[in-house]
Formats: C-alpha cells, structure tokens, sequence
C-alpha cells in the first residue's frame, strides 16, 4: 500500500500518521500543500491534524482550497481511500467531502485526553479490523471537534450506517456523539481522534493500530 | 469600493462562544440579556467601483470562502 501524506503550514501530526502508516508497512510519500498532483499509484492519501493556517478565518478552510485540495478532491472523486484525522477531519468537511461541519467544543475548552469509543460499522476498509458495537481508547486533542449538522442530514448518516464512531462519553457536544463519518461511498474517513496516537505500548495504547492494519489489508492487492 | 461582510452562525446552530459571553455580562450585572450571537466581519477592499458588481464578487467570495455555508450565513454591506 502507497500512502500520501499532505502536510500544510501548522499541520503537526504528519509524521505521526506517516509513522503510522510504515508500522503496517506501507510506503509513504509526504506532500506539501503547494503541490498540485497526488504521487502516481497512491492508495491512500491521509491529512493530518494540527492547525493548518493557524486556524484562520475557520479550522481547516484555508487548507480545504490549497493547490493539493484540488487533487485529493479529484482522489477521491474517482473512487480513492482518505483518512483525515482532526484538522484533517476538519479540512475534509470544509472541502464538502463529507458532510456536516465541526464547532467551537461546547465547553470552550481546548480537551486533550483518551475517549472511549464506540465502533458503529465495521463496513469500510478503515473499520474491518474492528468488531462491531466494541469500545475502543483512541486520544483527542482538539479546540473545534463539535460535530453539527442538520436533523436531515444526521438521520441520514444513522440510516445508512456512515457513522464510523460515536464517543461513549461525549467530551465536546458533538451531534449523535458522532466521532467520526464516512462518505456516502465509505472510502473518505473523517475522525476528530487520532489513531495514530493510539498505535502501541509507548503510545499507552495501542487501539488506533487496527484501522492502519485494516487498511493495509484492504487496500494492498493480494 | 468597500464592502463588509457579516458572518454569523446560522439561527439554529448553537453558539457556545455567544453563551459564554451572555453569561459573563450577567455577571457583569448586565440583567435582560435574552441572547448573544457572536460572529466576525470582514472588510473588503475592492477595484471594482459598480456597486452591483462588487457585491456579486462579494457574494461569491462568501459562497467560496469566507462563509460556511452548512453553518453560518452572510450579510453583505457597502461601507
């Protein structure tokens, strides 16, 4: 498996995710943000949290419509995996490649801590090494994590299984707990945690390691 | 010519910075506030002298950019 890394000015978890995606076993490229093509033969390209453009004017909306945007959209477009944690989950809603956008946390409070969560669909090539309904401890770190979107579109992520994960406890007031989302197509993940964090013993935990062995397993031809 | 632009968080979508800053005035003493809705402006300074025109460009800046349109909306003014 090839993954594409993308790191914009103010991302701070790009190597971490890249670190991530090696201990599976796969390669990875980094990109930068003025790039205007993804490398050939990419699998999967993943964006990273941190505070892309200091979180100007809206987390993640100035890096939504950097040069590189434009190709993870025409990526994604044609059927292509994206993992984007935190300000990548961010930069992945204020792209319109999933739906819904993430707030203020209801407590004002920047909230920095392992959450439990609870994996709602095992449906995707991010959640196959998961077992349905079971909790898991991924870290959270995050200012804007408040998931919002309409009832309509909430009823519709609920019916059609594209919510990923839901906190256990909700720590920042996000709608439905939602953690993290699917596209319609299940291929573009977006999640406020990061399972990158979450990878092994020195992490403290090792829960996050499941989706990148899922992925490497899903995505590398046998 | 200079416009501002106005954006606000949708009316249904809840403001926990508005919130706080409500709950601060009480404490200030200030009694019979109903509500606070916090947002930002943002001046723009443009070549374009036709009103009309300007305000479209405006308009298509917000839908592009400057407003999230899923949570926020816009208001648009000439200085």
């Amino acid at each position: 498996m090839k993954a594409a890394v993308i790191t914009f000015p103010g991302s701070n978890c790009d190597r971490d995710l890249a670190l991530a995606f090696e201990g599976t076993g796969a390669q990875v490229r980094h990109v930068w943000h003025k790039d205007t093509a993804l490398p050939a033969g990419i699998d999967i390209v993943g964006i990273p949290g941190g505070f892309s453009f200091g979180d100007y004017l809206r987390c993640g909306a100035i890096a939504a419509r950097s040069p590189i945007a434009r190709a993870v959209a025409d990526f994604a477009g044609k059927g292509g995996h994206v993992l984007g944690v935190c300000n990548g989950f961010q930069v992945l809603v204020e792209m319109g490649l999933l739906p819904g956008a993430l707030l203020r946390n209801a407590n004002l409070k920047y909230i920095c801590k392992p959450v439990g969560l609870r994996v709602e669909t095992t449906d995707s090539a991010f959640t196959g090494g998961y077992r349905a309904g079971s909790t898991i401890t991924i870290p959270i770190a995050h200012h804007d994590g408040n998931y919002n979107a309409d009832a309509e579109t909430v009823a519709r992520l609920r019916g059609e299984g594209l919510v990923a994960f839901r906190y256990t406890d909700n720590p920042n007031g996000s709608v439905d707990d939602i953690a993290g989302v699917l596209s319609q197509n299940r291929r573009v993940l977006g999640m406020m945690p990061h399972p990158e964090r979450a990878f092994g013993a020195l992490h403290g935990g090792s829960d996050g390691r499941a989706m990148f062995d899922s992925l490497i397993g899903a995505l590398t031809p046998a | 010519m200079k416009l501002r632009v106005y954006v606000t968080l949708k009316s249904g979508v809840l403001d926990p910075q508005g919130e706080a800053v409500r709950h601060a005035l009480a404490a200030l003493g200030f009694d019979g506030v109903n509500s606070v809705r916090q947002g930002k402006m943002i001046e723009l300074d443009l070549a374009e002298q036709d009103a009309t025109k300007a305000v479209s460009m405006a308009e298509d800046m917000c839908e592009k950019l400057l407003a999230n349109t899923v949570i926020e909306s816009y208001r648009i003014e000439p200085v």
